[in-house]
């Protein structure tokens, strides 16, 4: 058993842009997502993050933290929409903690925006490699 | 319109075979705040592919995109994904439960590669929240 990493608490900011980019390159077009006005007729606060965005970003801090490690699985529940504003961005923040088990890592993940959980046990699982 | 219960156990038809390349798999490393260096696709790439499937369902169910926001996804990897692949995703709908005026979906999609081995299998929530 080797001791576990510390993993740093990685922070990213989402733009209205991102929010663009991303849906061109995950194929996500939900209004949703780009037009204030459909997303209040649906009763949401405002225009939110793709759920899938959130969780690439926490995907992305466990593949900053476990560079080319296998990932065997990855789940969250949406449980608190990303409102993010028309100027300017809003901060996500990533968490994690790490441990070993049977040959794999479980990294639990703590997703957060403004101090509030956004994501509902984020979790993944990796293959132990050389790390 | 509240969705039929007669959906749960229904298979729908595969997706049209989408072919990975290295240009898509860095648009969307960059667009997930990446650098991309050749290989593996993120872990969440393959829902481009189960995005497809998911069209296709609301489509055949007339349900609007729009009234649809996640409830949950969960990835289980038989292997990344990796630029050369071409996959197709096969959506079964496994729950329907309606709560407060929405529907609560449940799927699974079955993530294949060009000689029909499983990449991955993942499952989604989908809550339907019903007109105001």
């Amino acid at each position: 058993m080797s001791a576990q990493p510390t993993l740093e608490t990685q922070t990213y900011t989402i733009t209205r842009a991102d929010l663009v980019r991303y849906a061109e390159a995950g194929g996500d077009h939900n209004p949703i997502h780009q037009d204030e006005s459909v997303a209040a007729s649906v009763g949401l606060p405002g225009v939110i993050a793709h759920g899938m965005y959130t969780m690439g970003l926490a995907a992305r801090a466990v593949t900053t933290w476990y560079p080319g490690a296998e990932v065997v699985s990855l789940g969250c529940k949406f449980t608190n929409p990303v409102v993010v504003p028309a100027d300017g961005g809003v901060e996500i923040e990533v968490a994690g903690e790490a441990k070993d088990a049977d040959g794999l890592t479980t990294v639990s993940l703590t997703v957060t925006c403004a101090g509030q959980k956004v994501l509902g046990m984020p979790k993944a699982v990796l293959r132990a490699s050389g790390r | 319109m509240p969705v039929d219960q007669e959906l749960v156990g229904r298979t729908f038809p595969p997706t049209r075979p989408y072919e990975v390349t290295e240009e898509k798999v860095r648009d969307f490393t960059e667009a997930t705040a990446g650098e991309y260096a050749g290989g593996a696709a993120p872990p969440t790439y393959p829902i481009v592919v189960a995005f497809d499937a998911m069209n296709a369902f609301l489509e055949a169910v007339s349900v609007d995109l729009f009234r649809i926001v996640h409830g949950n996804q969960k990835f289980a990897y038989e292997r990344p994904v990796v630029p050369g692949d071409v996959l197709t995703a096969t959506l079964t709908v496994t729950s329907l439960r309606q709560i407060a005026g929405n529907d609560i979906i449940g799927t699974t999609s079955a993530i294949k590669d060009q000689t029909g081995a499983l990449v991955c299998t993942t499952s989604a929530t989908l809550v339907h929240r019903g007109a105001a």
